[in-house]
């Protein structure tokens, strides 16, 4: 219990906490958008994986930082606009589209990796995001560090967040959006395009679950290496069932996982924790989310036209 | 743009799209190869000579393609039902620790010894689907999910256990499984050829899936549940149990391709057993438009891909990734050319 | 943009409009006009090409040929931008309203450019507010538009219109789900917006509607206009004779023999379901040789009703009593077994599985009694919806063809094969003839009458109080689930029902 304590009372489990937080924040926005729009995008673990690798990239070839981040938003896009005509105005499966990208975008990943460096064994490193600490905030104790002293990309995750929900409930835009999630039709008698909302707004979330993918190379570890992403992708979808499909609670649910990832990791190094196989510990995020899913089965509001397909002028 | 159906698709459009993404295969494929550096055509007749151009190619695609073929299968039944059963890999490993478990030191030997342990096998394949299809049911809890998180966590069991109790002590300090009994190995199929039972298990499971999709009261239900759910259920077929069965049935088959690489090819269980073959297998439906006998054909033509892929980045340099990338682009062009079909596209 | 020579005050004109879906034309060459603070009615069956031509006018369809002008301007085709910025505002059949938006976002969606930054909600409220006063619309433009009653979604769609400031306002079939005195208030609606300049076409299969609201009838017969006609000129008998191409003698239907109870309920209460309430403490007997009526708008427990009857949901408190003994066990496959047959509602969603071939789906019911050893018995099978398709005269390619490509009538004849042949002792006939056309209809409702005269007891769920009123042999109301007595064939008149269907007689029984 005294161990339990320790760890919630050490500065660096909140650093750890925000960190892990960020790249989930990220893509879990970007999976709220889409899903919002009524596109269910299973893209995301590979679109993450893209991102990494394409940020990473970037940088190890001379780009500088924030360019890295915008490559990897691009690149994302690209995949969320594959991912938007097959799904939207073709209709085809979600599910099997949305793998699709995963495998297509992972195996691109690796197979342009490879291409670049043949013969390399450790991959190299890049000098990623320095922390920046916000004058003042960053010494309130305990949590100050944590969330106010960590790298320009973790404040840009959160300054994401405030703009999706802002974007998504207080703009035209985002209304014709949240409609084209809930009834397609009420869309489309406004004169409003349907397929291009729910297009863009797939290419838009892609963009940003590369950004994710990008923050494990450019912000957390400073290279890129095969299943680095491992799983995150699909643990950002539960994160959305979990919050609702809202903004707000989305990031509590990353920063309540992040807690507990952090938590599993320094309560490993402790009496209890060297007692017990370190795979338990690395098994807990998986079944914390779907326990999450299975907590909010019951509760959560759905978008009404999620993975319907929605054909202009059906008879 | 919009879609308008098809109402008599002619054969010209069934089979001209197929072969169609076939063509777009192989033109995204000579792209690639051009942009490793490498001369497209010999990149290509490399993948080929190296799939099936030697007796011993042949037979390592072959060898390959079996646990494709059940996870194909696997995938291929639980879709059939819009039940989207994504965790066929850690099925497969649930199959492979049961065999690896059972096997080591088997209570009954030969062929009832192999019965035994690929029942036991299955039937853990199946209670891992049972869990998410049970939360689907009981709970509405989205599936795919569920499943895919399993994966990760199969794979932590079997990496927990091959370095705890099932760590074969003569390992040399490998976690890897006790050796499978010889007398519950899987023998060769044809004296002499290194190919096994488990290609004619998966050869005869094929066609007892057909025979289910095809004639029996269960592939009615599980067709009917899969198109409509509402209409299925107002005229009183069990819903909630069809899906149970057919997470039985997916799960089991997706556990045979564990047990049939762990008793048959390998001979022990260790973390690289599979290389993805869980997901591959979806891969293998799609293409194989979830008919059992197409899953063989995508299977043998996927399991080249790969066989053929190795062979010839040893060869040309060219990174062996590019299978993977062949074969997703190969199921979206495939999806698609099927939408085509079945939709023709309106301009306007 | 071109000024014709059109007098000022035609708002209105469709000129030489065709449209064709494969083989079927929809529209052919229609042309019709509308002035100033008119109300015209478009008069047709189902399938005559009214919701059509209103989506070419809308821009939802691209017409093949033709020309839509407003205000004397020709509209571009196919973009309903443009027909909503000249001033077109329809209202469809099916809402376009989404149920987890409020309403005052699902009035403002699409009204202000996507890209700019504020949507400014607090000034339109103030505007709705007022719009719904000048025009009678009461509604609270923060409810949840899921919550609200069919009647008040209709008002938030006229809102809508209203809001858009719509100079021509099109209604597809308004009232289809309204009481008679919600209709009333519409057109009183209606009389407050023409007086106010605006003009509407309602579109409408309903004669005595057309007579009461409208100032003109345009009549649409298989895609042509083959009548147009002050209301002060013409006759319902002269409009339905224009409307089907022939005198129709709607059938007199002799009453039935009534016979033992065969199914009751006893004070049964199930739970609502979101917006759709379940029924309250509601008894009902259905006799042997007598078709219960059962009126009312929809949704106010009819599907509650239904999905118990169909065996889809289980009473929360009362009794089913089949014969006189409760059923151990309540599924679909109960309530087969125990002799209900049952035509759905929506033949697209519940009736029929698209992709399944005819004889797949003749066979959902029974098919356990066709199978051996786990195998089903395919040439039986065929055999049986053989005998389905000449029987029930199911015009199709052939039994294997898959059911996707049959029009409603003919989809509804195989369900309906599928439900008498299995002789059931009770029938569930919900909506059994909507969206078919004439021919359809007299079928199937002969088809009920014969089950009837041979001891079926029949539950005949509508919202067309003609049907029911022509059919019933009892008439029963149902209002926010709970059920009126019921009234013997001829008793009660269309008024005193839609006070029934209004909720008025239980206020009164409470």
């Amino acid at each position: 219990m005294t161990d339990l304590l320790d760890i919630f009372l050490s500065a660096s489990f909140w650093v750890a906490l925000v960190r892990i937080a960020s790249p989930l924040i990220f893509a879990t926005m970007g999976e709220l958008i889409c899903e919002r729009a009524g596109v269910l995008n299973l893209g995301i673990e590979g679109i993450m994986v893209f991102g990494a690798f394409a940020g990473w990239l970037t940088v190890y070839l001379g780009g500088g930082l924030w360019l890295g981040v915008g490559v990897a938003m691009l690149a994302g896009m690209a995949f969320g606009l594959l991912h938007g005509v097959l799904t939207v105005p073709f209709g085809l499966s979600q599910h099997v589209v949305g793998l699709g990208i995963t495998l297509l975008a992972t195996a691109a990943a690796y197979f342009a990796y490879r291409l670049a460096l043949p013969e390399v064994t450790s991959p190299p490193k890049i000098t990623p995001f320095a922390p920046w600490p916000i004058p003042g905030l960053a010494a309130i104790p305990l949590i100050g560090e944590g969330f106010f002293a960590q790298t320009p990309l973790t404040y840009a995750g959160f300054v994401v967040a405030g703009l999706t929900a802002l974007v998504l409930f207080r703009t035209p835009l985002g209304l014709a959006l949240r409609a084209a999630g809930e009834n397609p039709a009420a869309v489309e008698a406004q004169g409003l395009s349907v397929t291009a909302l729910r297009i863009g707004a797939v290419a838009v979330g892609s963009g940003l679950m590369a950004v994710g993918g990008a923050f494990l190379t450019l912000s957390a570890f400073s290279s890129f290496f095969f299943e680095m992403v491992n799983g995150r992708g699909w643990i950002c979808i539960a994160l959305v069932v979990f919050g609702g499909w809202k903004p707000g609670k989305a990031v509590l649910g990353a920063l309540l996982f992040a807690a507990f990832d952090a938590g599993q990791i320094r309560l490993q190094q402790t009496a209890l924790g060297a007692t017990l196989p370190y795979q338990v510990f690395l098994m807990a995020p998986y079944l914390l989310s779907i326990l999450a899913l299975v907590v909010m089965s019951r509760r959560a509001s759905v978008p009404a036209a999620l993975m319907v397909p929605f054909n202009k002028g059906e008879r | 743009m919009r879609l308008e159906p098809v109402a008599n698709p002619g054969l010209l459009r069934r089979l001209g799209l197929p072969a169609a993404a076939l063509v777009a295969t192989v033109v995204t494929g000579s792209l690639l190869a051009l942009s490793a550096g490498a001369d497209p055509l010999a990149t290509l007749g490399l993948i080929v000579t190296g799939a099936v151009g030697s007796k011993f190619a042949a037979l390592e695609t072959l060898n390959r393609a079996t646990p494709l073929i059940f996870t194909g299968l696997a995938v291929a039944v639980a879709f059939r039902a819009k039940l989207w059963n994504i965790g066929a890999e850690a099925q497969l490993y649930a199959g492979a620790l049961v065999t690896a478990v059972l096997g080591a030191h088997p209570i009954v030997t030969g062929v009832p010894g192999m019965a035994l342990i690929g029942l036991a096998a299955a039937l853990a394949g199946a209670l891992v689907l049972l869990g998410p299809v049970l939360l689907k049911t009981r709970l509405g809890v989205d599936e795919v999910v569920t499943t895919l998180l399993l994966n990760f966590v199969l794979l932590l069991v079997v990496s927990m256990l091959l370095e705890g109790v099932l760590k074969d002590p003569m390992g040399m300090g490998w976690p890897k499984s006790a050796p499978v009994a010889k007398s519950v190995r899987l023998p060769r199929l044809i004296e002499g050829l290194r190919l096994h039972w488990g290609f004619g298990l998966a050869l005869i499971a094929a066609g007892l899936v057909w025979l289910m999709q095809a004639r029996m009261r269960l592939g009615y239900e599980i067709r009917a549940v899969g198109l409509n759910r509402a209409a299925a259920r107002f005229a009183g077929v069990p819903v909630g149990a069809v899906l149970v069965k057919t997470a039985l049935i997916s799960g089991g088959l997706a556990a045979l391709a564990g047990f049939s690489e762990v008793a048959g090819l390998k001979g022990t269980l260790t973390l690289d057993l599979s290389p993805g073959f869980g997901y591959t297998g979806v891969i293998v439906a799609m293409l194989a438009a979830l008919h059992p006998g197409g899953v063989v054909v995508a299977a043998l033509f996927v399991a080249g891909v790969f066989v053929g892929s190795d062979a010839m980045s040893r060869a040309a340099g060219v990174p062996s990734y590019i299978a993977d990338l062949l074969l997703a682009s190969a199921l979206l062009y495939m999806v698609l050319a099927m939408q085509l079909v079945r939709y023709r596209v309106v301009w306007r | 943009m071109t000024r014709t020579g059109t007098a000022p005050d035609i708002v209105l004109r469709l000129d030489g409009i065709t449209k064709r879906f494969g083989a079927l034309t929809a529209n052919d060459a229609v042309s019709l006009s509308l002035a100033r603070g008119e109300v015209v009615a478009l008069l047709g069956e189902n399938g005559a090409g009214k919701t059509t031509l209103m989506n070419i006018l809308f821009g939802h369809y691209t017409a093949d040929a033709g020309t839509v002008e407003v205000m004397g301007q020709v509209l571009p085709p196919g973009t309903p931008r443009a027909a909503i910025a000249a001033g077109v505002g329809m209202v469809h059949q099916h809402f376009t309203l989404a149920d987890n938006l409020s309403v005052l976002d699902n009035i403002l969606l699409g009204t202000r450019p996507l890209w700019s930054f504020r949507l400014n909600r607090a000034a339109a409220r103030a505007r709705v507010r007022a719009l719904a006063q000048d025009f009678g619309l009461k509604v609270a433009p923060e409810a949840r538009t899921g919550a609200l009653s069919v009647g008040e979604r209709q008002r938030v769609e006229i809102l809508k219109a209203l809001y858009r400031e719509a100079q021509v306002l099109i209604l597809d079939e308004p009232t289809a789900v309204l009481t008679p005195q919600e209709s009333e208030a519409l057109f009183a609606t209606l009389r407050r917006a023409t007086a106010r300049g605006l003009s509407v076409i309602f579109i409408s299969h309903k004669l005595h509607e057309v007579m009461a609201a409208a100032d003109r009838v345009v009549v649409l017969r298989h895609g042509k206009v083959v009548g147009e006609v002050a209301t002060a000129d013409t006759s319902p008998p002269a409009l339905a004779a224009m409307m089907v191409g022939a005198e129709v003698a709607l059938p007199r239907v002799a009453a039935g023999v009534p016979g033992p109870v065969l199914l009751r309920l006893d004070d049964v209460t199930t739970p609502d379901e979101g917006a759709r309430p379940g029924l309250k403490q509601v008894s009902l007997n259905l006799r042997a040789g007598q078709i219960t009526g059962l009126a009312g708008v929809s949704g106010n427990g009819q599907a509650a009703l239904a999905d118990l009857l169909s065996g889809l949901i289980v009473p929360t408190s009362g009794r089913l009593i089949l014969s006189d003994a409760a059923p151990a066990e309540w599924s679909p496959r109960a309530a087969l077994a125990a002799g209900i047959g049952r035509i759905p509602e929506d033949r697209h969603k519940t009736g029929t599985i698209a992709d399944f071939t005819l004889t797949e789906n003749a066979i959902l019911e029974t098919y356990p009694q066709l199978t051996r050893a786990g195998l089903l018995d395919h040439r039986t099978a065929r055999r049986f919806t053989e005998e389905l398709i000449a029987d029930y005269d199911v015009r199709c390619p052939g039994p294997e063809a898959r059911i996707r490509l049959l029009s409603g009538g003919n989809m509804q004849k195989l369900i309906l094969g599928r439900v008498l042949e299995a002789r059931p002792k009770i029938i569930l006939a919900n909506q059994p003839v909507r969206g078919l056309d004439i021919g359809a209809v007299a079928y199937v409702h002969s088809r009920l009458i014969a089950a009837r005269d041979a001891g079926a007891a029949v539950l005949l769920i509508s919202e067309d109080l003609d049907e029911i009123m022509g059919l019933s042999d009892v008439v029963q109301v149902i209002s926010e689930g709970r059920l009126s007595p019921g009234f013997a064939r001829g008793t009660m008149g269309a008024a005193e029902l839609g006070q029934w269907m209004a909720g008025a007689g239980f206020d009164h029984a409470a």
